[in-house]
């Protein structure tokens, strides 16, 4: 299982979550990818987007201007899906 | 008929997509969404920045109608060819800088490129939510047949709102869905459209009145062509196009123009830009984050740092203090009188 993490600080929305898609779309099931974000619309943006496609959104904390989202990537997901 | 066909559906977040994939659900076609960034997306961007806007709830409609309809929703970052297609539109542009047609179009030709791309999920037909008359340019009858063939679509292309005005598609002669059951609807009116959400339970939809592209808003259009004028240019950037959205855009002279935070939303997004653009804000009184955009000389500091003060706290005092700074340079102090309201001439503002 790998973690990784994806700076999208000052993009908005729906950079944020293209970002994420991408980088998920390279990892594989049980994987975990760290977003860290400054648009509070990646709040809802990124946990919607993991639930539409089967991966679990595991929390997100504030740090300073900062927001980081933490999803683990489905079961189901497959390597470039 | 066979639930084990597939299709992809253009997804912008507003109803019509949203009842399109509906229809074809009811069918048991198997719906995947996917939704195109260009940059001009009204999506998101106002209400992320703005003050004012942080209390509504924030959601991109587009993965909330994917959501609504238990689909998966491919977002995909168009930026750089959609260049080409506001630059150069084929079929010209509506009543402001929306190239609506070439961008069907294209949006179209994406899709059929993504399902080529996409071979292995096996998509059998693409469809919109389109309906023959709503738009002034992009949904006129006369121009579905040439969205079909352009993008390569060709009768591959199903809108299942109006399908029944239209000549039947290959998924409708295929007996793939059952014509009798897609929808005749036309015009401007969103009676139909209404009706049908009602019946299928939806609710919280989302209805902007100007559609989901700020290339139909006249204020940002003239903004945009403010910007190409000024840079002698109609190259853009994400950053140009993204600034265009953000605070009171204000040309002094044809060299340059301040960005002006309207709130301290604005403000905290400017900031972002204080590496790339000479930044002003005062330091005796509150006031509001400015970015100069273009060419200005150092006599001009203090008209710019005159218009900044006028914005701020200390608009009805004798002085204020703005600080100056060019991009990895220190601060420069500089003393002004704020303008008068009167003052500010109205062909100043963009």
């Amino acid at each position: 299982m790998r973690q990784v993490e994806l700076d999208a600080r000052r993009l908005l929305c729906p950079l944020p979550v293209i970002k994420t898609q991408n980088r998920v779309a390279e990892l594989s099931a049980g994987d975990i990818i760290k977003v860290i974000c400054t648009d509070p619309g990646a709040m809802s943006d990124i946990p919607a987007w993991a639930r539409i496609h089967g991966h679990q959104f595991i929390g997100a904390v504030e740090q300073g201007d900062d927001i980081i989202i933490t999803v683990r990537v489905g079961p189901e997901h497959q390597n470039g899906a | 008929m066979g639930s084990q066909h597939k299709a992809v559906a253009l997804i912008s977040g507003g109803l019509d997509s949203m009842l399109a994939v509906r229809v074809m659900q009811e069918q048991g076609i198997e719906v995947e969404g996917i939704n195109f960034f260009t940059g001009f997306c009204v999506e998101g961007h106002t209400h992320a920045i703005r003050n004012h806007d942080r209390n509504k709830q924030k959601r991109n409609n587009a993965l909330w109608v994917a959501e609504q309809l238990g689909i998966k929703l491919h977002i995909i970052d168009v930026i750089e060819e959609y260049k080409d297609v506001l630059l150069n539109p084929k079929y010209g542009y509506g009543s402001n800088m929306n190239p609506c047609l070439d961008c069907k179009i294209f949006m179209v030709k994406k899709a059929v490129e993504w399902v080529k791309q996409h071979h292995m999920k096996g998509f059998d037909f693409i469809i919109t939510g389109e309906v023959i008359g709503q738009r002034p340019k992009s949904q006129l009858k006369r121009n579905m047949p040439v969205v079909a063939a352009e993008s390569g679509a060709e009768d591959l292309l199903l809108r299942p709102l109006c399908a029944k005005n239209l000549p039947p598609t290959k998924p409708e002669r295929e007996g793939w869905v059952e014509r009798d059951r897609l929808y005749d609807f036309h015009g401007r009116n969103r009676k139909p459209q209404i009706a049908l959400a009602q019946q299928f339970g939806f609710e919280g939809y989302a209805m902007p009145a100007g559609g989901c592209c700020f290339l139909t808003d006249e204020n940002y259009s003239k903004k945009l062509v403010d910007l190409w004028q000024s840079k002698n240019s109609r190259e853009y950037e994400l950053d140009d196009i993204m600034l265009l959205k953000v605070g009171r855009h204000i040309r002094p002279k044809a060299g340059f123009k301040l960005i002006i935070a309207r709130d301290a939303g604005e403000s905290k997004f400017l900031e972002g830009y204080r590496k790339q653009f000479i930044s002003l804000y005062a330091t005796s009184h509150n006031g509001p984050m400015a970015i100069i955009d273009g060419e200005i000389a150092q006599e001009d500091y203090p008209l710019a740092a005159s218009i900044v003060a006028r914005y701020g706290q200390g608009r009805e005092a004798e002085m204020v203090d703005v600080e100056i700074t060019l991009p990895d340079e220190s601060p420069q102090q500089v003393q002004a009188k704020p303008l008068l309201a009167d003052y500010v001439p109205q062909e100043w503002f963009v």
